[in-house]
């Protein structure tokens, strides 16, 4: 499955935090390239840069060094090259967190339909989107709930469905299973290798969990901030 | 879709019971500004009901309010033949305890010349005093009903009428008899005590006198110069209607006034500061979910119109429960409270400028927060 567009380009990136004495070295000259279609995990011991490096390739942090070109078009090289990050994350990037997340004002449809909202979608054509994709995750039938009600397996596949909502090409997902057993943990990979598949998208996941690792097309190690090979 | 209000409705229970208190303090401080300008309209009661143009009073006093003052009645023949003046009547006052339905009630009698100006303005229930002697017409706060009858002095008074909002600046409920009775009370004592006087030999112990003649000018007269003319006489003074309020508003009720003035500042201050923590916790408390809107590429202005949609909405029903509140209770305080318009618009406007700088406060919380911090566990 390798053989897609290149939609994550990272490239020399390094990124560390504090100064002197407390200089922490998140990452060290990580080069990686996830291509569409591809479903990648990333495994590390605590504290070898998983999250860092998640955070790199969604915008959130600025690296220190290095430059990282996302479906196209080069966001960061040395600096931001692009002013509205928030903007360039509804568009092309959906979260999953691990701890779901989800806003608890909103019913699970509200939280998927926000992001069609915020991308400027109309009404109804939101909700019915939201309402879909529910269903695909098989919650539809707890789409008037909020989050508070919701089960930790219900309110991670909503979050998931709020991730897919504006059809990102590239899903970021920090230990997305976490939280599930393990048949849903399996349940939940296939899902997203399936959306992946038909979405052309990348996937890049953290994970611990070694019950899911034969549902990756590859697998990332990291230590001490370094990409190692497997 | 909106934000701020699907919160408000998540939590909708605590968000009306903020509202609420909100309501209450709002409440207070619309009372204390409905007191501050009772307080005035009542001192200014007195000197506004009997329509007068100019006051005439005794040299050297600014009486009869501020200072004590007595002139002779004649006074009155005089001034109404001075040109320009269309009508002039004599008046007095007095503060007497009375007792009624065994209870003591403290009365601010006036004394006036019927047919004369200074007396009551219009009667809400009964009648005017008709007979020269006997009669009185109360304010409806002294409690009395129209056929009562009380004792005022020696003599037994019928309440023949009620007006409305007639009380002095200390805002004891005022009666209105004729004159020649209100000289006669002021002058009398009751029997006992005139046996005594009697007996050391004493005269009179107290002479009768008016308080002072206030006059009408004709349409087009010149009250200025009306005034000029009455000082020439050296045992008068004269007071146009605007100076007497003026005297009334600073000296008479000066010290409450102030007082009152300062204890409203002071609240609105404190309210300003309750309603700026509100706000700015209500902010603080969502931060991981204003971090999660920005991780999932929501723009400021919709993180903004969240915090500011919300603190509005606040304010406003802030606001609205406390004027609901205050229109209901204000006929229950004892003494009167005035709300203008004026005044509500401008707590309004207060509120409102308290709000959106609370919600500064928070917008700059806001913005400084990483969308990092929503994906921390
Ligand atoms: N904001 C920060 N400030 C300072 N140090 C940080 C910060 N974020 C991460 N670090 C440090 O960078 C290193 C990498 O952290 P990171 O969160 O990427 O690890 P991880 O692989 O995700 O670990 P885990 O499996 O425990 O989640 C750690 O040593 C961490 O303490
Ligand atoms: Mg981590």
């Amino acid at each position: 499955m390798a053989d897609g567009e290149i939609l994550i380009d990272v490239r020399g990136v390094a990124k560390h935090f504090g100064e002197g004495e407390t200089r922490v070295d998140a990452l060290r000259d990580v080069d990686l390239q996830v291509h569409a279609g591809e479903v990648i995990a990333l495994l590390g011991p605590s504290g070898s840069g998983k999250t860092t490096l998640l955070n790199v390739i969604g915008c959130i942090l600025a690296p220190s060094a290095g430059r990282v070109t996302l479906d196209g078009e080069t966001v960061f090289d040395g600096q931001w090259l692009r002013r509205d990050l928030r903007r360039l994350r509804l568009d092309k990037i959906g979260f999953i967190f691990q701890t779901h997340n989800l806003l608890p004002f909103l019913t699970a449809e509200e939280n998927v339909a926000v992001v069609l909202d915020l991308a400027g979608w109309s009404v109804e054509k939101g909700r019915a989107r939201a309402g879909d994709l529910l269903g695909y995750l098989e919650v539809d039938h707890r789409a008037a709930a909020k989050p508070a009600l919701l089960s930790g397996g219900e309110a991670q596949r909503v979050a998931i469905a709020r991730a897919l909502a504006n059809r990102p090409r590239i899903i970021l997902a920090d230990e997305p299973t976490a939280a599930l057993d393990s048949k849903r943990a399996g349940l939940v990979m296939d899902l997203l290798r399936k959306l992946a598949a038909e979405q052309e998208a990348c996937i890049v996941t953290v994970t611990h969990d070694e019950k899911i690792f034969d549902r990756f097309d590859r697998l990332i190690h990291l230590r001490d901030g370094r990409l190692a090979d497997a | 879709m909106n934000l701020a209000l699907k919160d408000i409705r998540h939590g909708l229970f605590r968000f009306v019971l903020t509202c609420f208190g909100l309501g209450l303090l709002m409440t207070v401080v619309l009372s204390m500004i409905g007191i501050y300008n009772g307080l005035v309209a009542d001192a200014l009661a007195v000197v506004k009901a009997p329509a007068a143009d100019v006051w005439v009073v005794e040299s050297g006093t600014k009486g009869p309010f501020a200072e004590a003052s007595n002139i002779p009645l004649t006074t009155r023949d005089a001034v109404s033949r001075m040109p320009g003046v269309a009508e002039a009547g004599a008046i007095n006052f007095q503060n007497i305890e009375a007792s009624h339905a065994g209870a003591s009630l403290r009365l601010y009698v006036i004394g006036y010349e019927p047919g004369h100006p200074g007396g009551p303005q219009s009667i809400v229930e009964g009648r005017g005093i008709g007979t020269s002697h006997f009669e009185l017409v109360a304010d409806r706060k002294t409690g009395l009903l129209t056929g009562e009858t009380i004792r005022l002095g020696r003599n037994r008074f019928t309440v023949v009428g009620l007006v409305e909002g007639a009380m002095n600046a200390g805002g004891d409920p005022a009666v209105y008899i004729t004159l020649s009775d209100a000289m006669a009370l002021q002058t009398e004592l009751d029997p006992a005590a005139q046996r005594v006087q009697a007996a050391r030999g004493a005269v009179s112990v107290k002479s009768a006198s008016v308080a002072a003649v206030i006059a009408r000018v004709a349409p087009g007269a010149d009250v200025e110069l009306l005034t000029a003319t009455v000082r020439q006489w050296k045992h008068l003074a004269a007071l146009t209607q605007a100076e007497q309020e003026e005297i009334l508003v600073s000296s008479v009720v000066d010290l409450a006034r102030r007082q009152i003035g300062l204890f409203l500042a002071i609240l609105l201050s404190v309210s300003a500061v309750v309603i700026a923590l509100i706000i700015y916790t209500m902010t603080m408390e969502k931060l991981k979910q204003i971090a999660t809107l920005k991780l999932i590429g929501a723009p400021d202005r919709t993180i903004i119109g969240l915090i500011v949609q919300q603190a509005l909405i606040l304010g406003a029903s802030g606001w609205g429960i406390g004027l609901v509140l205050i229109l209901t209770v204000k006929d229950y305080f004892p003494r009167r409270v005035v709300l203008e318009p004026f005044n509500v618009m401008m707590l309004a406007g207060i509120i409102f400028a308290v709000c959106i700088a609370a919600s500064g406060l928070g917008v700059r919380a806001a913005m400084k927060v990483d969308p990092a911090t929503a994906l921390g566990s």
